[in-house]
């Protein structure tokens, strides 16, 4: 052990540092590489994309403006497809966040009478596998009549994001003191003022990290959205991408860029959310 | 819940006054997510089995080789892919427990695959797979003059390439919630060992594995139905080919959907059960503790 203070060179630390490397440069590469590859070909012509080449002899951006101009077959509907994306990731993420909390609150501060089971009810969602839920679903929106209609997205993605939503926020409500409640009570509050005034605004950090959660898992939806919508100006961009491969001459630098453009914004939105996302995600996670 | 409701305010009368509304609210504002488990949950999935309920559908299944195929490689999938999954993850939990700045930017990198959408960037893991334009056939034959293999036309490299893009795609979430774990356990602990002069591997055997036994079994039972429905990982590299070889369930059962065979969809999803339900059954006996 280095005893504090000192800070002598020592073999032994720069033993350590360098294990440490040894697995710290596998895991970085392992990390980057396809999502670095994607890059590559975003910013290479398509002569250069096929060569091999870890850094093109003439970056691009021509991809990119093919791309925003719409100027391949592929592309025709582009912006109604990120449009399409950005819709229904909002839709999701608002309705989730509505549905969890309302049913967080009630199991959580309400005690509603079944609420806990109803919770374990909901976690049962999960343990049916989401390609094998998809089938049955897929049959289900059809007799719904909302085949090829956003709302089927939508509403499939609130079921699948609202029974985690709603355990991570009954986690946060428990630790709230109840005694906040009763003050309100005592001050002459009702319920949805309680609702509104005390529990919303202390919930506001894992607000933000269940509706980005929410967000996410909308916005990167391949196989719900591929199922459930087919006109090409019904689809969300994943579904348009997939639709690239159906081609035998896919063009793959405008795929890739596409790809690229459409990956930006959840990464963005991860890192701008991150120190609520790892805490509040994580939390009900390590409760046993 | 309506009787529990009229039953308080017989029991309890001056209570009632202030408790029942309360009540009320929490059965009005439950109902929303009661009502869409129920539409998307409950009824799919009655509808579903009712749908796959006649036996010529199994003998179907049984008589079609792909299923059979699917079958195995869904096991492959589960037993190797998901033992090696969590092994790296565990091992990486502990890695990214370290105390430096490089590691935490690192961890920050990490979690990339997990934010950023499958479709892009398994294409991307296609492309660079792909025989004569791939990057990786490219440094192969740059370095030994070979002509690299055919990697996705080999049913048992393409499923193990698979594996390999769900592990990517999915070890940073599993990575974070153990380092959660491990982050849990008293550090004192780790401190009493150390001056005990205890080994790399003592403190692992003794201190870290009990502590963490519990949550990386959780997790893996998790990962295995979840791993279960990972359609992505082997529609978006494979398609299930070469020759439909390398489906699993998953991606049979939405191809089975797509031919418009939807009691053979429902079908090969109901063949899983065996492997499911005891699952199941053992998340929900963790659950209920």
């Amino acid at each position: 052990m280095k005893l504090p203070g000192v800070s002598e060179f020592s073999w032994r630390d720069v033993a350590t540092e360098a294990r440490l490397l040894l697995i710290g440069i596998p895991v970085f590469l392992w990390t980057m590489i396809p999502i670095y590859h994607m890059f590559l070909f975003a910013i290479s012509p398509k002569e250069d994309a096929f060569s091999g080449k870890l850094w093109p002899d003439h970056p691009t951006l021509h991809n990119f403006e093919i791309v925003f101009k719409q100027q391949h077959y592929f592309l025709r509907d582009f912006y109604v497809q990120f449009w399409n994306s950005v819709v229904i990731a909002a839709a999701v993420g608002a309705l989730t966040l509505v549905v969890a909390t309302a049913a967080a609150f009630s199991i959580s501060r309400l005690k509603v009478p079944g609420g806990r089971m109803v919770l374990n009810l909901a976690l049962f969602t999960y343990f049916i596998p989401a390609a094998f839920l998809a089938v049955p679903m897929y049959r289900t929106m059809g007799n719904y009549g909302l085949l090829n209609n956003r709302w089927s997205l939508i509403l499939a993605m609130v079921t699948i994001a609202s029974p985690y939503a709603i355990w991570v926020l009954k986690q946060a409500s428990d630790k709230l003191p109840v005694e906040l409640d009763e003050a309100a009570v005592m001050d002459g509050a009702t319920t949805l003022q309680i609702f509104r005034l005390v529990y919303l605004p202390l919930m506001m950090p894992s607000l933000v990290a269940i509706g980005t959660y929410a967000v996410l898992l909308a916005w990167n939806e391949y196989l719900y959205a591929f199922l459930l919508l087919s006109n090409d100006q019904d689809i969300t961009l994943p579904v348009a991408l997939g639709n690239f491969l159906a081609a035998d001459d896919s063009p793959w630098e405008l795929l890739m860029t596409t790809g690229f453009i459409y990956a930006l914004p959840p990464a963005a939105v991860y890192y701008a959310f991150r120190r609520y996302m790892v805490g509040g995600l994580t939390a009900g996670a390590v409760k046993s | 819940m309506a009787i529990t409701l009229s039953g308080d305010q017989a029991i309890a009368p001056p209570l009632s006054s202030r408790l029942s509304p309360a009540q009320v609210w929490g059965i009005v504002l439950l109902t929303p997510y009661f009502l869409v488990f129920l539409a998307f949950v409950v009824y799919p999935v009655c509808y579903g089995l009712w749908l796959a309920r006649a036996p010529s559908n199994y003998v179907a299944l049984y008589n079609d080789p792909i299923f059979a195929r699917a079958a195995v490689n869904t096991l492959i999938f589960l037993v190797i892919g998901i033992n090696i999954k969590m092994l790296i993850a565990l091992f990486l939990s502990g890695f990214f427990a370290q105390q430096r700045t490089w590691i935490k930017w690192l961890s920050v990198i990490f979690i990339l695959p997990w934010a950023v959408p499958s479709i892009p960037t398994i294409l991307s893991v296609r492309f660079m797979l792909n025989p004569e334009w791939g990057i990786i056939n490219h440094y192969i034959f740059a370095f030994t003059g070979d002509d690299g293999p055919n990697w996705l036309n080999d049913p048992t490299v393409a499923l193990t390439m698979a594996i390999a893009v769900h592990i990517w795609k999915s070890l940073p979430f599993w990575t974070l919630i153990l380092i959660t774990g491990r982050l849990a356990i008293s550090h004192d602990l780790f401190e009493a060992a150390e001056v005990d002069g205890a080994s790399w591997w003592q403190k692992f055997r003794f201190i870290t594995w009990p502590s963490m036994q519990t949550l990386y079994v959780t997790c893996t039972l998790l990962s295995m139905i979840w791993t279960l429905g990972d359609f992505n990982s082997v529609y978006l590299l494979t398609g299930g080919g070469p020759a439909d070889l390398t489906h699993v369930l998953s991606t049979l059962g939405i191809r089975y959907l797509r031919l418009d065979q939807l009691s053979l969809a429902m079908a090969s999803i109901v063949c899983a059960m065996p492997f499911v339900l005891p699952l199941v059954y053992f998340m929900m006996k963790r659950l209920s503790r």
